[in-house]
């Protein structure tokens, strides 16, 4: 993102009443990405190998060019001199309507890529479908971001499998993950108004429908890493929510404090 | 008599890419269009990744080639659809490519071959993915298994 880009606006520019169902469901697109290229990208310099550390970091910057495709939409349809910069740097975390997977403390690089599985399977099954919305923009974006999407998902079920079925040590840092993570897969599949109200008006997609194709993919993936199948837990886990309504962790105020440090405190400074 | 635009077409051809120095932005086919309206130079090019960290580069570098050559107001639009693919890069950029030591697309679009990608150095075709990720979000990272050097592969997308 260019920081500080000429007409960056500062607070207050995005007005609530103006904001329709197809901003907030584009803004929800754009913050999962955005938050989980935040979080990923902490793994720069710190990849277990210089080949791992670079395929992260190539994962976020995809994420990142997604999050910046969908932010500069939702500056256009928000209009009154918002951009991707200020919707990005200048709201608040109730504003924020990513899902609470991305926002997670990484954990440890196992922890990370079955996160990033988790994400990618489930980006994977949205963009094939919002690629026909009809919304052109929002079907270019993801159209675009799929075929980059594939590349994630496969990336990230090799490690699932080879940490998985890897060592004893591994296998369990797998196993911890899996249980660490869970918990909040559930949220990605249930709706919120802004998703029901664009899937309804063919603009977005009904994650509710996707959920079925992402647990048969899991579960193949899972069992081929030979990690108990967690989608058949009984009984089942509680499933947290909240951050696609902007109720989000305790970790999400650290992210936004790092992220937002600089624009908050020299306002529309530039590189 | 050439045309406005076919100039402009012939500057565009002057312009590189900041990544892959030997490839022009017309030898990877990220321009779309050209057009003249009232003085205005329109160009319309389109990412390679949507994340490529190049496009605000190339967009300047644009800009800056047809200054150069007079023209003052200058628009460029950046367009998602239809999807850019290697397909769309031209002969004679993958040609350059190689030469350049970077091994250029082939087969399908989203595959990526574990081997048989031809080394750009020696040209054994005996060489080994080592990483789905290379120096930049286009290239994945091979091993010739010959002459044993590493090399970039310039991924189908």
């Amino acid at each position: 993102m260019i920081i500080g880009s000429a007409n960056t606006q500062l607070p207050n520019t995005i007005i609530p009443e103006i904001m329709n169902q197809l901003v907030f469901y584009t803004l929800h697109l754009a913050d999962c990405t955005l938050i989980l290229s935040q979080r990923n990208g902490e793994w720069c310099g710190h990849g277990p190998i210089l080949e791992q550390d670079i395929a992260i970091t190539n994962i976020t910057l995809d994420l990142l060019g997604q999050s910046r495709n969908f932010y500069q939409y939702a500056a256009t349809l928000i209009g009154g001199g918002a951009t991707e910069d200020s919707l990005a740097y200048f709201r608040t975390e109730r504003e924020f309507k990513n899902c609470l997977l991305v926002e997670l403390a990484n954990g440890d690089w196992g922890q990370t890529v079955l996160r990033q599985f988790f994400f990618s399977a489930y980006q994977f099954l949205l963009y094939e479908k919002l690629q026909h919305s009809k919304d052109e923009q929002l079907a270019a974006i993801a159209a675009k971001a799929l075929k980059e999407v594939t590349y994630h998902l496969r990336w990230s079920s090799e490690w699932v499998i080879r940490l998985g079925d890897g060592t004893a040590e591994s296998h369990a840092r797998m196993q911890a993950a899996l249980e660490a993570l869970w918990p909040y897969t559930g949220e990605l599949f249930l709706p919120a108004d802004y998703e029901q109200h664009c899937a309804a008006d063919g603009t977005g997609v009904d994650p509710a429908v996707i959920k079925t194709a992402w647990e048969s993919k899991v579960e193949e993936v899972l069992a081929e890493a030979g990690l108990a199948a967690a989608t058949k837990d009984v009984p089942p886990v509680y499933m947290h929510t909240g951050g696609k309504q902007g109720t989000h962790t305790e970790a999400m105020g650290y992210i936004l404090t790092e992220l937002q440090y600089l624009q908050r405190t020299y306002p529309g400074n530039e590189w | 008599m050439i045309d406005e635009s076919e100039k402009i077409w012939l500057i565009l051809q002057t312009v590189s890419d900041p990544e892959v120095p030997v490839l022009t932005i017309l030898d990877l086919g990220i321009v779309r269009d050209v057009s003249v309206s009232n003085d205005e130079v329109l160009v319309t090019i389109t990412p390679t990744y949507t994340g490529c960290p190049a496009m605000d580069m190339i967009s300047m570098n644009i800009r800056l080639a047809l200054m150069e050559h007079g023209y003052k107001k200058v628009k460029i639009i950046p367009v998602l659809s239809p999807v850019w693919t290697t397909d769309w890069m031209s002969e004679a950029g993958k040609a350059k490519l190689q030469q350049y030591g970077i091994a250029p697309p082939m087969g399908n679009a989203g595959s990526i071959p574990a081997d048989g990608i031809e080394c750009p150095q020696c040209h054994s075709t005996h060489t080994k993915l080592l990483s789905e990720f290379g120096s930049t979000a286009c290239k994945a990272l091979y091993q010739c298994q010959d002459c044993r050097e590493p090399f970039d592969y310039f991924k189908c997308h």
